[in-house]
C-alpha cells in the first residue's frame, strides 16, 4: 500500500521556477504518467519524489508521511532512468543484485530474488552477460528488473523507453503494462510520447512550464481538455484551434470559424452553455475525426474545397478549407481524391469544444 | 563483404607503415643503446665504430650492486678459485669486490638509491592520484563557488618551470629538517603531480555520466559508497592514466633530487651520472643501473594497459 502525494511542491534553478506549486495526490497501484513537452518539469518533479533534487517548498509525502528531507537511500523508491545507467563494470546479475546488497540480505536469498525477477523478465539467460553485450530492450529489461527486485514502494520511470527505436518502443510499452499488472505497484512514468501516456496510463498528469494543466484518465483529458494546451498536446493528428464566433440563427445557433461567411450549424442548446460567454472571443475545438466530410450537400453541411491530402494508411488526412483557415478531417483512406476537390462539411457538435481565448480555459460545453 | 580498397589508398596504408616504422626505431634506439651497453664487455662498450654483435656479460649487474675497489695485483690462483662466479667476473676485470672485516660483500649505492626512487614515485604517485581523484569528483559533481577561478589557480601551479623554485625550497626546506628526506621529496613531488592529477582526473569523470551515481543513490547506497562502489570502478582507466604520468614525473625528476638530497633519501636519477667519476668511467655499469631504473617504469605501464586502452564501458549508457 502506498500512496505518494505532492502539497504545494515549488523547485526553483536559480531564478527559473520549474516547478509551480503542484498538488497530486497518487494512489496505491496507480499508474500515473507525467507528460508535457521537455523542459516542463516533469523530469524534476519525478527526481524530487525520488530524492535527487531538492525542492524549495510544498511537501513530498509517501504513505502520509514527509519524505523531503530524507536522502534518496532512505525513501524506498526505485528508478528507471532513460539511459538505463546499468553499471558497466557489473555482470546483469551483479546489477539486479546491487540494490538488494545494499540490505542485510543473505547471499542465498539476493540469488534466489535475482533469479525470480530474471524469470519475470524473461532475462535468465543474460545473468552472466556485462551490459555492453546487451541489445536496447535487454538493458531496457535489465534495468527494470534492477528497479523491481526490491519491491520498492513506488516504481519511477523517467522516459525508459525514449532511447529505443519505434517498433521495440511499442512491445516494450506492452510489457511495462503487463509487468505492472501482474506486480502491481505505484508506479509514476514520465513521457513526452502522449501514445505512450495514454496507453498506459491509469491517469495523465500533464504539464507546461512547471504548472500542472490536468489530471485524468487517457479518455477524460481527450475527450475533455481542461484547456487550449492539454486540447493541442493531446491527440494525434492534433486538435484543430480556430477562433470562432457563435451567433443565434433561426431556431439554432451558428459557429463562424474565423472569417469564413457561412457558420456550421449547432444545436440552440450550445447558446445557453456558453453562459454569456458567446458574444466574447471564443475558440472552436475539434478534433479531425469530428470534422465530417462528405460529397453530396445535405443540411447543415457547408461547402468547402479539400486542400492537401496526408494518407496514413488506415485513414487519410484532409485539409479543408473554411474561409481563410484550414480544419483537418479525417476520412476513410481514399475518399477524397486529392486537392482541389469540391466536398460538404459539417462539424459534429458532440465532439466541439469551446474555449476562452484569454484564459485558454475550456468553457465545458457538452453537447 | 570484404571493402574496397584503391590502389592509392594501399599506397597510403604502406607509407603510413613505413613512417610508423621508423617513428618506432627512432624511439627505441636510445633504449636499445643502453640495453645492449649494460650487457657488453667493458672494453666494447665504447669502440668506434659500435659493436653489434658480441657476447653478452653479466658483469656490469654484478658491479652495478657490489662496492668494488681496482686490484693492486692480480689475484692469486687460490683466491681465484675459491672465489664465487660472480666474484670472479669482477676480478676478469683488474677490480675486486669490497668486504667487510667479517667476509660480508659490500652494497655499492645503487640499490639503496633505486629503493628510494620507489618509495618516493609510488607514495607520492598514490598521494597526487588519491586526493586528485577526490578533488576532481568534487569540481564535477558539485556546485562549487568560483569552480572556474579555483581549477584556474590549481592549474596556475605549472605555470612556472619549477626548478626557478627550487633554491627557495631548498632553503625552507633546510630551515624545517625536510632536505634529503624521503618526506620532503614525497611532499614536493604530490605538489607538483596534483594539479596535474585535478585536471585529468576531472576530464574523466566529467566523462562518467552522473546517473550511474543517481542510480546507486536510489537503490539504496550513500553518496560516498556509491562513489567507491560506482564512480571508483568506473574511473579505473583515468586513474590508471593518471598514475602512469605520475609515476613517471616523479621517477624520473632529477632537478629537484639533486639539489634536496644528498645520501639518506637521494634517487636514483641524481645517483646514476654521479657514478662517471673523473678518470675512467665504466660506461657498462652506467648503462646497467640506467637500464634497471627503465624497468618499473615498462613494467608499471604494461601492467595498466588494458585500463590505459579507452573502451571499457562503452555501450552501457544510451546517449
Amino acid at each position: 500500500m502506498t500512496q505518494i502525494e505532492l502539497r504545494g511542491v515549488q523547485k526553483y534553478f536559480g531564478a527559473v521556477q520549474v516547478i509551480k506549486d503542484l498538488n497530486l495526490k497518487i494512489d496505491d497501484n496507480e499508474f500515473i504518467v507525467l507528460l508535457g513537452q521537455s523542459g516542463c518539469g516533469k523530469t524534476t518533479t519525478l527526481r524530487a519524489i525520488a530524492g535527487l533534487e531538492t525542492i524549495d517548498g510544498g511537501d513530498i509525502l509517501i504513505d502520509g508521511k514527509p519524505v523531503q528531507h530524507l536522502k534518496a537511500a532512505d525513501r524506498d523508491i526505485a528508478m528507471v532512468f532513460q539511459s538505463f545507467s546499468l553499471y558497466p563494470h557489473m555482470s546483469v546479475y551483479e546489477n539486479i543484485a546491487f540494490p538488494l546488497r545494499a540490505t542485510r540480505k543473505s547471499k542465498a536469498e539476493i540469488d534466489q530474488e535475482v533469479r525470480s525477477v530474471a524469470k519475470t523478465l524473461q532475462i535468465t539467460d543474460l545473468l552472466a552477460k556485462k551490459p555492453s553485450a546487451l541489445s536496447g530492450g535487454d538493458m531496457q529489461r535489465v534495468a527494470i528488473g534492477r528497479a523491481l527486485v526490491r519491491r520498492p514502494k513506488a516504481m519511477l520511470m523517467d522516459e525508459p523507453i525514449g532511447a529505443l527505436d519505434a517498433k521495440l518502443r511499442e512491445e516494450m510499452r506492452a510489457e511495462i503494462k503487463r509487468l505492472h499488472i501482474k506486480q502491481g505497484s505505484t508506479s509514476i512514468y514520465v513521457t513526452h510520447d502522449q501514445i505512450e501516456a495514454m496507453s498506459l496510463a491509469d491517469r495523465i498528469v500533464i504539464m507546461h512550464e512547471g504548472v500542472l494543466q490536468q489530471v485524468g484518465s487517457p479518455d477524460d483529458v481527450y475527450s475533455h481538455p481542461a484547456n487550449l494546451f492539454v486540447a493541442q498536446f493531446v491527440g494525434s493528428p492534433v486538435m484543430n484551434v480556430a477562433e470562432a464566433s457563435v451567433t443565434e440563427k433561426a431556431s439554432a445557433a451558428s459557429v463562424t470559424v474565423g472569417d469564413a461567411t457561412t457558420g456550421f450549424e449547432f444545436p440552440r442548446a450550445l447558446l445557453s452553455k456558453l453562459n454569456g460567454h458567446a458574444g466574447g472571443k471564443l475558440a472552436l475545438g475539434i478534433r479531425p475525426e469530428g470534422v465530417i466530410v462528405r460529397h453530396e450537400a445535405a443540411d447543415g453541411f457547408l461547402p468547402v474545397e479539400t486542400q492537401i491530402v496526408e494518407p496514413l494508411g488506415s485513414f487519410d488526412i484532409v485539409d479543408i478549407k473554411v474561409g481563410s483557415r484550414m480544419l483537418r478531417a479525417r476520412t476513410k483512406s481514399g475518399f477524397v481524391s486529392g486537392p482541389g476537390e469540391k466536398v460538404f462539411a459539417r462539424i459534429d457538435p458532440a465532439q466541439a469544444h469551446f474555449f476562452d481565448v484569454a484564459s485558454g480555459r475550456s468553457l465545458g460545453v457538452r453537447l | 563483404m570484404a571493402a574496397v580498397r584503391t590502389s592509392s589508398e594501399i599506397g597510403f596504408n604502406r607509407a603510413a607503415i613505413v613512417a610508423v616504422l621508423v617513428v618506432t626505431i627512432i624511439f627505441l634506439a636510445p633504449i636499445y643503446w643502453i640495453a645492449s651497453t649494460a650487457f657488453k664487455p667493458r672494453n666494447l662498450a665504447t669502440t668506434i665504430p659500435p659493436t653489434v654483435v658480441f657476447q653478452p656479460e653479466i658483469s656490469p649487474f654484478v658491479k652495478l650492486f657490489a662496492k668494488r675497489s681496482q686490484l693492486r695485483s692480480p689475484p692469486t690462483p687460490e683466491e681465484y678459485a675459491a672465489a664465487p662466479w660472480w666474484e670472479r667476473v669482477v676480478f676478469n676485470g683488474g677490480e675486486k669486490i669490497v668486504r667487510d672485516g667479517k667476509g660480508e660483500v659490500q652494497w655499492s649505492g645503487y640499490p639503496s638509491r633505486f629503493m628510494n626512487s620507489l618509495i618516493v614515485a609510488i607514495t607520492s604517485t598514490v598521494l597526487a592520484v588519491g586526493m586528485g581523484t577526490f578533488t576532481a569528483y568534487g569540481f564535477s559533481r558539485f556546485r562549487v563557488k568560483g569552480e572556474a577561478d579555483l581549477l584556474f589557480f590549481i592549474l596556475s601551479t605549472r605555470m612556472l618551470p619549477p626548478v626557478v623554485v627550487a633554491i627557495p625550497m631548498f632553503l625552507m626546506y633546510r630551515a624545517v629538517g625536510l632536505n634529503d628526506s624521503h618526506l620532503g621529496l614525497i611532499i614536493l613531488y604530490t605538489a607538483f603531480n596534483l594539479s596535474f592529477s585535478v585536471w585529468l582526473m576531472k576530464g574523466f569523470m566529467d566523462e562518467i555520466p552522473k546517473e550511474y551515481e543517481e542510480a546507486a543513490l536510489v537503490d539504496g547506497y550513500t553518496r560516498m559508497e556509491a562513489f567507491f562502489k560506482i564512480v571508483l570502478p568506473e574511473a579505473a582507466t583515468g586513474i590508471a592514466a593518471t598514475a602512469v604520468f605520475c609515476f613517471i614525473t616523479a621517477w624520473n625528476e632529477y632537478a629537484f633530487a639533486l639539489i634536496m638530497t644528498s645520501r639518506r633519501a637521494q634517487t636514483a636519477p641524481p645517483f646514476i651520472p654521479s657514478q662517471v667519476g673523473s678518470g675512467l668511467p665504466d660506461w657498462t655499469v652506467i648503462a646497467a643501473g640506467t637500464f634497471l631504473f627503465l624497468l618499473p617504469v615498462a613494467i608499471f605501464t604494461f601492467l595498466l594497459r588494458n585500463h590505459l586502452l579507452r573502451g571499457m564501458s562503452f555501450g552501457a549508457i544510451r546517449k
